[in-house]
């Protein structure tokens, strides 16, 4: 177990340079000298060579590159070109809201959706299930923008049963004022796709040897259902849940758009609407880390739920 | 006689995966109406590429925000007093009619010219623009011909006078909504399909590369793969629209292909590893087809339904993702139109009470990716080897 951890971890090693690469190659190389952006947005010129002189833009690219390094290796990327304000300070006080709305959505989402696809599994084949999973694929193909703009006009312009937009001070007053509204609409976007995922995962357990034995013994369908086939069904949907956990550090991009939450999905839009190289490249990197970890993190609580995995 | 058609005479050569797969595809009632469904709409791009429809979808032909022919005309078009009506401001401030704005001091200068000219000629004057070949001084106005364009071009707007309902509606310039939809599902579609094709080369190469040769081939190329896993795949796309900073067809189609290869190539991947050392590959080997030839020749054919299945998949994802990215301003440019830029300009709409665009953006994208989902569920099934 030790072992795996430090395997892993030293196989992150070249994932992150790679990655480190990758940024330093989109944003020194295509993007260029960053002057002619900075011009429109800074008067000042020699603050515009101050920030070229940060980046070594008058140096050679491996020196770039090391301060690049030096960057993500002390986690100061120095401040925002639109706002002064420090990168990191900005990720510190954007994750709070982008979590308090996506950490609900998830859970709602899955439970819902795990439940609905173990009823339909269980019903599989019939009238129900069908038109459940036509609907389904009807409801999947509705863009998201859809399910927002309708539902954030119908729901609060014109029912004004939510507020239509907002943040407060409070964790209280956001996720039971503010978030309310967003948090059901996450859960509406998601709960298709995933209700038609957990449900084949479900299938590929009903149709095993196992469950037949169980019937056989005469287990109540309850018992097998539950004890038997959603326990090994729980192994691919954790796995699912897993990758949607990085997603959890970027936020949900289109929902604090529409109802203006200052989360990281924001953020990034908000940057790259303003050419905000620093904040894009310190979310993208810090981004990164956090998925390698969560990998990681997936392969030992996939352990932990099946034994019979073996790590290596 | 060559080898092949002697085998040909004695055996009757069994029906290969693609015809078995095209007699399952047609069996399936499903997935028979969604590919006709995919046709209509690939066909209507066609046509809509070519300039065949919706090619005037940039006329203003009707009123701002003219409302669907069912639901009639809006009670404040009937008022008389279309002053008071802020839908028919557009017409007012734009009457149709160009006047040269010069027209005056034109006319006035050619009456006294003219004047001159007649009124005080005497003979030897007359007798100098006679030797000059000219009879008269003609007052010539040099921007005539422009001018002359400019009003047949205005013409067209003046004698088609702008309607008040369209059958489905009209957008704030006036625009007809159904020509707006269908240059929208040109772009949308063009876009999808190319970077799907984009993606789909890129994975299918480097997977087929990875999985044939193994070694360090394969590990710089899992490398490469863990890179682009690594980050978000939204954040990724938006982290290149911001560094590349235009706009265009071409650039979202790059954006969209370059970063969504990952999964075709762990597929492919896979399958190549599986079929390296099949009998086949060696008989291939045997006989001396190079390793080019065993990739693309051999093994390709026999793996290429991962990859088209994974094309049908990745369009339908990419149409989705290039909506997002149109709608959030980092797609297509200004000047094109888009399902996404429609929903863009609708999200204001509907806060004034005008749905009908968002309405026929939605049902027409919903339209296309339930077919096109169907279809390559359709797909997928009719090609697994494993149901005969």
């Amino acid at each position: 177990m030790t072992a795996f951890i430090i395997r892993r971890l030293w196989q992150m090693i070249p994932t992150l340079l790679g990655v480190i690469l990758l940024v330093f190659f989109l944003f020194n190389f295509v993007g260029g000298d960053p002057a002619y952006l900075l011009a429109g947005k800074i008067s000042n010129k020699e603050q515009i060579e101050n920030i070229r002189n940060q980046l070594g833009i008058n140096q050679p690219y491996y020196v770039q590159l090391w301060i690049f390094i030096k960057q993500v290796l002390t986690g100061d990327f120095g401040v925002s070109w639109s706002t002064n304000e420090a990168v990191s300070s900005i990720i510190a006080t954007r994750i709070g809201p982008s979590l308090t709305v996506l950490v609900p959505i998830l859970i709602i989402e899955t439970l819902l959706s795990v439940v609905i696809a173990l009823g339909v599994a269980y019903v599989r084949g019939s009238l129900t299930d069908r038109s459940i999973m036509i609907g389904c694929t009807v409801a999947m193909s509705v863009s998201l923008l859809v399910y927002i703009i309708v539902g954030q006009y119908v729901l609060a312009y014109q029912l004004g049963w939510f507020p239509v937009q907002g943040w407060g001070e409070s964790l209280g007053q956001n996720l039971f004022k503010y978030s309310i509204l967003p948090i059901l609409l996450g859960v509406a976007v998601g709960i298709a796709p995933n209700t038609r995922l957990y449900r084949t995962f479900i299938l590929d357990e009903i149709n095993q040897d196992y469950v037949r034995t169980a019937r056989a013994k005469g287990l109540s369908d309850n018992s097998v259902m539950l004890k038997h086939v959603l326990r090994n069904a729980l192994i691919p949907i954790i796995t699912n849940l897993m990758i949607y956990l990085p997603g959890l550090l970027i936020g949900h991009f289109l929902i604090e758009r529409f109802f203006s939450i200052p989360g990281i999905g924001r953020e990034v839009i908000l940057a790259v609407e303003r050419s905000d190289f620093p904040v894009i490249k310190a979310i993208t990197i810090y981004v990164a880390i956090a998925t390698m970890f969560t990998n990681l993190l997936a392969d030992l609580l996939y352990k932990a739920v099946d034994p019979r995995v073996q790590l290596q | 006689m060559t080898t092949s058609t002697l085998h040909a005479s004695t055996h009757r050569s069994s029906p290969g995966l693609w015809t078995l797969a095209w007699r399952r595809l047609i069996g399936d009632r499903v997935a028979v109406i969604s590919m006709t469904v995919v046709a209509a709409f690939l066909l209507l791009t066609l046509a809509s590429g070519l300039g065949l429809v919706a090619a005037n979808w940039n006329d203003e032909v009707a009123i701002g925000y003219a409302r669907p022919a069912f639901l009639g005309q809006s009670e404040k078009n009937k008022a008389p007093d279309a002053a008071a009506n802020p839908q028919a401001k557009p017409t007012e401030l734009y009457p149709g009619t160009v006047k040269d704005p010069l027209a005056a001091e034109m006319a006035e200068l050619r009456a006294a010219l003219d004047g001159k000219v007649g009124a005080g000629a005497t003979a030897s004057t007359t007798a100098v623009l006679a030797s000059l070949g000219m009879d008269d001084i003609k007052v010539v106005d040099p921007l005539e011909k422009e001018l002359a364009e400019i009003l047949a071009n205005t013409q067209v707007v003046v004698e088609a006078a702008r309607v008040d309902t369209l059958f489905f509606g009209a957008d704030k310039w006036g625009h007809d909504i159904i020509k707006k939809v269908i240059k929208g599902s040109e772009t949308s579609i063009m876009v999808g399909l190319a970077a799907a094709l984009v993606a789909t080369l890129i994975g299918t190469l480097f997977g087929a590369i990875s999985g044939y040769y193994g070694g360090w081939l394969d590990d710089f190329f899992n490398w490469f793969y863990s890179i682009f896993t690594a980050i978000p795949y939204l954040l990724l796309i938006l982290a290149i629209a911001a560094v590349l900073n235009q706009k265009g067809v071409m650039t979202i189609v790059l954006i969209l292909g370059l970063t969504g290869w990952t999964g075709i190539y762990r597929l492919v991947r896979a399958e190549y590893m599986k079929h390296r050392t099949r009998e086949y590959v060696q008989a291939a080997d045997a006989i001396g087809a190079s390793n080019f030839r065993r990739m693309f020749v051999h093994i390709f054919p026999n793996i290429s339904h991962v990859s088209l299945v994974q094309l049908s998949v990745h369009a339908v994802g990419f149409i989705k993702s290039e909506v997002i990215l149109s709608f959030l301003g980092f797609g297509v440019p200004v000047d094109k139109v888009s399902w996404g830029s429609m929903l863009g300009e609708a999200q204001n709409e509907l806060i004034l009470g005008y749905w009908w665009q968002l309405a026929a953006a939605t049902i027409a994208m919903a339209i296309l990716v339930t077919a096109f989902s169907m279809l390559t569920d359709a797909l997928r099934d009719a090609l697994d080897p494993k149901i005969k």
